[in-house]
This record gives structure tokens, C-alpha cells and sequence, in this order.
């Protein structure tokens, strides 16, 4: 498959500026580019879901006009989308078959035979899962691997995977790898997006990089590596991405002894189980594990969020006890939460609606909120994070999901924390954007507070913080003082490693 | 690339702001849909924009408008009130009992209450009802719809049991009790004003500037938009919601004192629908059912449209039947202007966003200062 010259405008702005691109059979074609490079929109014209504003698409030769989603699946044309799109109240097998049912001569569904090559699918994916089981029961991770069962039952010949990783253990990528290296040798045409480079290098036989709406770069896999693949995306070099830290530490600003909270998704197993953990002034402390871990659960429960059943958690020498989620901001303890979209942002609110939220109480005068005072602090907060935007008073979704991130943070900021808890900060946003928030968090533990944060990404974790700490299955299993520590032992530590075999899979 | 894009909009500048003529249709549809309709009945009848009509007819829209406000703020943080036509109703009830004399039978006693005491306590009692709403709402997880639908029944048989199902007449009271006034709210005319209508304008002055000044007003807005990114900024989000139900109560037993006042007697019955032409202001005036987007104004030109209609097609003297039709036509056709309105806005938004994304080379500089400020 090859698109020519393709040109994609959205009003004034043009997200491609004639691309052309090639996948071929029988081979993977890893594609990279900063988040708003044009590597999304590229694929949902390839996959029918826009429509190119200039340029051809070809399939084997020839000339093609996708129609839509439905026209280009017919074709062989199938994409696995970054989100998932699953509906989460119908089983794993109707989900395969959604909108393409078995239909039997008398119109019905033949519902034996979708069931029985779900079930064929899964066992491929080494994922051995009821096809009645409902969506909604599974985890994330499942969930995704249920994503790339539905574009294998539907044996496409051109395969695009967007993120198709971002939810998966270690075990389930290997699965998902050796998969996606049998449909290479059965024939099929794959496009593989990635934020995690690394991952994407291993798998791919071709590398194309994107760059504002232009591929800059493209290269047999043999001929590149890391570096080059972040420098052509960038354009610069990879090692401005780390940001220098303290060396020495003030006293201890939070304490956690024999935290204990329970998973609130099977009440008969604990998520956080005894768990004992320092911060100190100055010092940035990264929580690195799997999906599954507890991070989230045990940042939601020092923010208030989710109850701790046992264990104290101590503020500066002061026990926080049952305080309020509002009552923690007040004594200096917020969250940046894991799921922007879905915790971090009001949507309907503007870029300043959003960034006073969590200080309003502390704009009023009287009984009503002082305008001069929110957009003094609205203007502060933009200028301290740096937030690209057209104005206070611009709409939320008008940002990039970086700039997001950065509301979410200003808003932190702005009720003055002493610690800073920031869960899976980097998510879904682009490597230059990655290497600012670092250097927002290092740039606070300089000034003196306590920094938290918790990753799934090992790359994160080395150049970012003072100390690591690694967790599985609710507890911390070591603590590795970054300099010193090599991606394998933290992958290892983690549970997450070739050797452990199936593991991260239950 | 520049952060501003410049699409070529059709459109003029005033005052130095660019102005866009379509979104300015857009936004003021609600305004352009009243012009319309005032300019529509005058055509076809003389007597339609004279000033009495006008104010006989704004005195019509006063209770829906002050409904319409109370709705407002539970819609905007992202719920629905269908109680409070029954509150009403059971207000009214409230007040009538107390305005007839309230028997303690125990001690052979019969209460006449002064009337600014009986107005307290039909506020009461409207308030409470939407405390209960929010209460059982927030607490024990039931969805608005379900739990507002069962308040709907219970104020309605509250308010039958009270009265026994029949009609409080002669609220108007005697000077010999001390118990007279209680017309004031529903049939005076302070500066040739109907009381009504200066109601509706107290009501819908204090609820603007509580959703613009207060924090409270903040967090509705929050509540609706995001309720769990609300909660993690620290919002008090249960509290803002059962607040917003006790607001929608307390302009219940608003109406509920204009309309038992506007007849001096108290009808069990009162205020059916009432509910639902309230949510009906609140869409036609652009706030989204979905939370977290809607303003006053809009809401009183929601109920202004609502209440010219019906009026203007009494005037013509148009069959009810053809009344209620249209009226559900209108809202319709306002939600489907609304639906295109808000995909403009986020097509809009999405080009924004891609244009401020391609500007990825200064993020290296950015990210150096960002450093050396930390120094």
C-alpha cells in the first residue's frame, strides 16, 4: 500500500504537508513522530476514517478511494486504534463480530461458530479467556489484546497498530510481537506507532519518521538506532531530555508506614499491602512498576481519593488521618492525576477555568471570587509551566495534550504544595513535552518540595529521579539508586522480564 | 507555525474584537428565535406588542423563568430535577394550610402565622425537599432521574394528603387575625410592575452573580463538566450537588407561593409539567443536559420563548392541540442547533490544537529555562 503527496488541512492548519508513504508486504513499517507530527492523521486517512484534503492512495498498484471505515475494512485495510473502542457491556465474541455478524441462512446469528473462532483467536494470543466474558470484566491490558484479536479475525492485509502496546505487560508485548512476526511471514503489510521507541525499534524492519505534517527521515532498520530515531524526531539530540537534580535533601516531608488499601476492582485481594516509603525535601522519588502494581491506587489514596484501611500516612510530622481530598491540598499534598482526560481536566472550562480550580477558596474575598486576584493567578500559573496557549480564556481542547498536562500541573502548583504527587506524568504526550514536565518536577524538588511520581516507562525512570523505587503486586521490592542501575535489573525487579515468562498475565 | 490561527472567517471587527457572524447567530439563536416569534405574532396581531400584553405575558413566563433558574443549576452540575412541578404544588399547599390556620389539636388551638412566617416556611419546605433529592442522590448513588422521579410522586402525595385532595380557597386573610398580605406576590403591582416579574428579575440577578462570583457557582460549573477531575482538584463535589438540588427546591416553593398567591387558594394539582417546561427553558436557552454549560440568560430567553409562544398562539386563538406540538418541535430544533453549535466549537478547538502541537523546536529552549528558573 502507498499513499502520494498526501495533504490534510483542518481550516488554516495543515497537519500533513504532502507525505508519501509506503508499507510493504511482509514487513513492518515502524512510523515515529512527535504527538500533532501527522502520524495519526496519516493512519486515519489510510484507514478510511478522513478523507485526504489532496493526494491518491494505492493498494497493490492501484488507485483507491476510501469511502469509509467499513469501504477500507473491505478492502483489508484494519486499524487498531490508540483508544479502545470496545463496547463494554457486550461479550469478548460479540465485540469480535460487532457490525460483521456470522449471519445463518434463516438470519440469525450463528453465534456457535463466533464463538468458536473467538476462542481459536484468544488461544493465539496465548490469552486463554472465555469468549462470553464481558468486556468490562477484563483488565485494561486484556481489554487491548481484545482490540488486536478483533483485527486478526478480520485478516486484514494491511494491519496499522497505533499504541497497540500501551496497556500491555511485558509477557502480553512478547505475545503480541510474536504474533505480529507471523502475519509478517503470512504476508501482511504492518504499520507499528509507538511511543515506546525502543519497543518499536525491536520489532520494526523499516523506520519512517515524521516531523510537522513531513516524513524528515526514513531508513532500513539495520542502518539506525535510538538515537537517531529521537534526534530526527526532535530535531536535536536525545540528552537534553534529563534534567539535573539535588544531591542533598531536606527532612522528611511525607511518610507512608504499612499503608494497606484495598482493590477495589476484587475486594478479596489487597492493591497496596503494607507498604513503608519516605520523601524528602528536595528529593524526586519515582514509583516504577506494571499495570497492576497499586502505583495509581496508593497516589489516589494519599490524595484523598480511594480510603486507606491501614497504615498512617505522615505530612511534615503532622498524621493526615481521614482529611478530605480538599483538606490535603490545604496542608500541601496534591495529585496530578494518571488519566488526564478522565481526572486531571474540567472540559468544558477554559485553560483559566481549569488552572483556578483547586484554589478558588483562596481567591475569595468575602463571599465572592475576586476577578483581579484569579486572573493574576491564572497568569502566573500560565507563565510558571509555560503553557502554550492563545489565552486564559481559550478553550481547554484547544491545547495539545502536553500543554494539558502542564493546566494540570500550574493548577497544582498554584495552591502551593509542599509534596507533589504526579501519577504516570508523561502519558500520551510527545518526547519534547516529556522532557519539559521533567524538568518542571526538577525544577520544584529544587525549590524544595517533595516529588513523588509513579511510571509504567523504565526509560523514564533512570534520568528523572533520586531514587527509585520499584513495586509489584502491592509492595515494594527494591529501592535503586538510579545512577547505578541498569533497565534490566529495574525490569527484572519489577517482574517484567523474558525470563519470568507469563508472569504479568493471571 | 504561529499559535493564532488566522482562518479567513467571514466577519467584521468592533471595538478592536474580531467578530464572527455565524458564530454570533449561533450564540444569540435563542434572542434571534424571540425577535422572530414577537415579530411573527405583531404581524398578525396589533394588540400583540402592546405594552399590557407584553406584561401580562412576561407576568405568564415569571414562574417558568424562576423554575428554570433552580433547574439550571442542577443541570449544570450535570443532573435533572423532575420534582420540583410537585414542589411547587406542595409549597403551595404549605403556605395554604398556615394562611387558613394552623390546628393544634392537642391544645385546642388554632395558629394564624404572620405572612413573611409562612413564606419562610414554604421556602423551607421547598428547600428541604431538594435537600432530601441531593441527599439520596449523593448518598446512596441513585441516579437524578430515578430519584427526583420518586420525589415527583411523593411532594404530589404529600401535597394531596395534606389538603385531602381539594382546593384552599380565601388565602387573602383577615385584619382581625393579622394574617393578610399573602396577595402581595401574586397580584400587586409595585410601579405598575406586576410582583411576578419583579420576582423572576431578584431571582435571576442573584443567580447570575452566584454562578459568576462565588466558588460554589465555580463548582457546579466543575461538577458538570468533570465530576472526577472536580473531586481531585479538591472540589466538595457532594456538597455542591445536594446545594444545587436545595437551590431548584427553594425556587419550587418560589413558584409555589406566586401561583397559590396569583389565585389566593392552594391547589394540590398545581404545578404539573411544570417541571418539564422548566427543563425545556433550559435547552432552548443552550445549557447542555450533559453538565457543566449554560447561562442564566439563556435560560430566561428559553423561558420567554416558551411562554410568547403559547401565548401569542392563544392570541391567535390556534387550537391547544397545535400548541403542544409545536412547542416540542421548538425544542427539538433547539437541540439540533445546539448539537452543530458544539461541533463547530470542537472542530475548531482540534485545529487549534494541531497548529499549537507543530511548534515542537522551542520546547528545547523551554525546557532549559525551565531548569535554570529552579536555581
Amino acid at each position: 500500500m502507498r499513499a502520494r503527496g498526501i495533504t490534510k488541512a483542518y481550516g488554516a492548519t495543515h497537519a500533513l504537508k504532502g507525505v508519501d508513504f509506503t508499507v510493504e508486504r511482509g514487513k513492518v513499517t515502524a512510523l515515529f513522530g512527535e504527538n500533532g507530527a501527522g502520524k495519526s492523521t496519516l493512519m486515519k486517512i489510510m484507514s478510511g476514517v478522513e478523507k485526504p484534503t489532496s493526494g491518491v492512495l494505492e493498494l497493490d498498484g492501484e488507485e483507491l478511494v476510501l469511502a469509509g471505515t467499513v469501504d477500507a475494512e473491505r478492502r483489508g485495510i484494519s486499524i487498531i486504534h490508540q483508544e479502545l473502542n470496545l463496547c463494554p457491556n457486550l461479550s469478548i465474541a460479540d465485540n469480535l463480530y460487532l457490525g460483521r455478524d456470522l449471519v445463518q441462512r434463516n438470519g440469525t446469528i450463528d453465534r456457535t461458530r463466533e464463538v468458536g473462532s473467538t476462542r481459536a483467536v484468544l488461544r493465539h494470543l496465548e490469552e486463554d479467556i472465555d469468549p462470553h466474558t464481558l468486556v468490562s470484566e477484563l483488565r485494561l491490558g486484556q481489554q487491548q489484546i481484545v482490540e488486536v484479536a478483533r483485527a486478526l479475525a478480520r485478516r486484514a492485509r494491511v494491519l496499522i497498530m497505533d499504541e497497540p502496546t500501551s496497556a500491555l505487560s511485558g509477557s502480553e508485548v512478547t505475545v503480541l510481537f510474536r504474533v505480529i512476526r507471523e502475519l509478517k511471514a503470512a504476508g501482511v503489510a504492518i504499520v507499528y506507532i509507538s511511543h515506546h521507541l525502543e519497543e518499536a525499534l525491536e520489532i520494526a524492519d523499516h523506520v519512517v519518521v515524521f516531523r510537522d505534517g513531513e516524513r524528515v527521515a526514513e531508513a532500513e532498520r539495520d542502518e539506525v538506532d535510538l538515537s537517531w530515531v529521537i534526534a530526527n524526531m526532535l530535531g536535536r539530540s536525545a540528552d537534553d531530555l534529563n534534567p539535573d537534580l539535588r544531591e542533598e535533601f531536606g527532612d522528611v516531608a511525607l511518610s507512608l508506614r504499612g499503608i494497606r488499601i484495598a482493590d477495589y476492582t476484587n475486594t478479596a485481594r489487597l492493591s497496596v499491602d503494607g507498604l513503608d516509603l519516605d520523601v524528602r525535601q528536595g528529593q524526586v522519588v519515582c514509583l516504577y512498576g506494571l499495570m497492576g502494581a497499586g502505583r495509581t491506587e496508593l497516589l489516589e489514596a494519599l490524595a484523598g481519593r480511594l480510603p486507606i484501611l491501614s497504615g498512617t500516612v505522615t505530612l511534615h510530622g503532622k498524621v493526615v488521618g481521614n482529611a478530605s481530598i480538599g483538606d490535603r491540598i490545604d496542608q500541601g499534598m496534591t495529585l496530578v492525576p494518571e488519566d488526564r482526560q478522565r481526572d486531571g481536566l474540567v472540559q468544558t472550562m477554559s485553560v483559566g477555568g481549569n488552572m483556578a480550580l483547586s484554589s478558588l477558596r483562596r481567591l475569595v474575598k468575602g463571599i465572592t471570587i475576586r476577578k483581579g486576584l484569579m486572573d493574576s493567578a491564572v497568569a502566573r500559573g500560565i507563565a510558571d509551566v509555560r503553557v502554550k496557549t492563545e489565552g486564559p480564556d481559550a478553550s481547554i481542547t484547544s491545547l495539545s495534550g502536553g500543554n494539558q498536562q502542564k493546566v494540570v500541573i500550574g493548577r497544582v502548583l498554584l495552591t502551593t504544595p509542599t509534596v507533589l504527587l504526579l501519577d504516570e506524568p508523561t502519558r500520551g504526550i510527545d518526547v519534547g513535552a516529556k522532557g519539559e514536565i521533567f524538568s518542571l518536577m526538577a525544577r520544584e524538588a529544587k525549590r524544595g518540595l517533595a516529588v513523588l511520581f509513579a511510571t509504567s516507562e523504565v526509560g523514564e525512570v533512570l534520568g528523572a529521579s533520586n531514587v527509585v523505587m520499584v513495586m509489584n503486586k502491592g509492595k515494594i521490592v527494591g529501592t535503586f539508586d538510579p545512577r547505578t542501575t541498569t533497565r534490566e535489573q529495574l525490569m527484572v525487579a519489577s517482574g517484567e522480564s523474558a525470563s519470568s515468562g507469563k508472569e504479568g498475565a493471571p | 507555525m504561529s499559535a493564532t490561527t488566522t482562518a479567513p472567517k467571514k466577519g467584521f471587527t468592533l471595538r478592536g474584537r474580531q467578530i464572527d457572524i455565524g458564530g454570533v447567530l449561533l450564540e444569540g439563536r435563542a434572542f434571534i428565535a424571540l425577535v422572530v416569534l414577537v415579530l411573527v405574532f405583531w404581524a398578525m396581531s396589533d394588540t400583540f406588542l402592546s405594552y399590557s400584553n407584553l406584561l401580562t405575558m412576561t407576568k405568564h413566563v415569571a414562574v417558568n423563568a424562576v423554575l428554570a433558574i433552580g433547574m439550571l443549576f442542577v443541570i449544570l452540575k450535570g443532573g435533572i430535577d423532575l420534582s420540583v412541578g410537585s414542589t411547587l404544588g406542595l409549597t403551595g399547599i404549605v403556605a395554604g394550610v398556615f394562611l387558613q390556620g394552623y390546628k393544634i389539636t392537642s391544645f385546642d388551638v388554632i395558629l394564624y402565622p404572620k405572612v413573611w412566617v409562612v413564606v419562610l416556611i414554604a421556602l423551607a419546605v421547598g428547600t428541604f425537599v431538594g435537600f432530601v433529592n441531593g441527599f439520596i442522590i449523593t448518598r446512596f448513588q441513585v441516579a437524578p432521574f430515578i430519584s427526583t422521579l420518586g420525589m415527583m410522586y411523593v411532594a404530589r402525595g404529600a401535597a394531596l394528603l395534606i389538603s385531602n385532595g381539594t382546593t384552599m380557597p380565601r388565602l387573602q386573610g383577615t385584619p382581625e387575625l393579622g394574617n393578610q398580605g399573602f396577595d402581595v406576590i401574586g397580584v400587586s403591582r409595585p410601579l405598575g410592575v406586576p410582583m411576578q416579574i419583579w420576582i423572576m428579575i431578584v431571582v435571576a440577578a442573584i443567580a447570575i452573580f452566584i454562578l459568576a462570583k462565588t466558588p460554589f457557582g465555580r463548582s457546579v460549573f466543575a461538577v458538570g463538566g468533570n465530576e472526577r477531575a472536580a473531586e481531585l482538584a479538591g472540589v466538595p463535589v457532594s456538597k455542591v450537588k445536594i446545594r444545587a438540588y436545595m437551590i431548584a427546591g427553594f425556587c419550587a416553593g418560589i413558584g409555589g407561593l406566586i401561583t397559590a398567591s396569583q389565585l389566593t387558594s392552594a391547589i394540590p394539582g398545581a404545578g404539573e409539567t411544570f417541571e418539564l417546561n422548566a427543563i425545556a427553558a433550559c435547552v432552548i436557552g443552550g445549557a447542555s443536559l450533559s453538565g457543566g454549560r449554560g447561562t442564566v440568560r439563556g435560560v430566561l430567553l428559553g423561558a420567554f420563548v416558551i411562554g410568547f409562544l403559547s401565548d401569542g398562539l392563544v392570541n391567535l386563538k390556534v387550537s391547544t392541540f397545535w400548541q403542544i406540538a409545536i412547542k416540542g418541535a421548538v425544542i427539538i430544533i433547539a437541540v439540533i442547533v445546539d448539537q452543530q453549535q458544539q461541533r463547530i466549537k470542537s472542530s475548531k478547538n482540534a485545529a487549534i490544537a494541531a497548529a499549537s502541537q507543530t511548534s515542537s523546536t522551542d520546547d528545547a529552549k523551554i525546557s532549559a529555562q525551565l531548569t535554570k528558573d529552579g536555581e
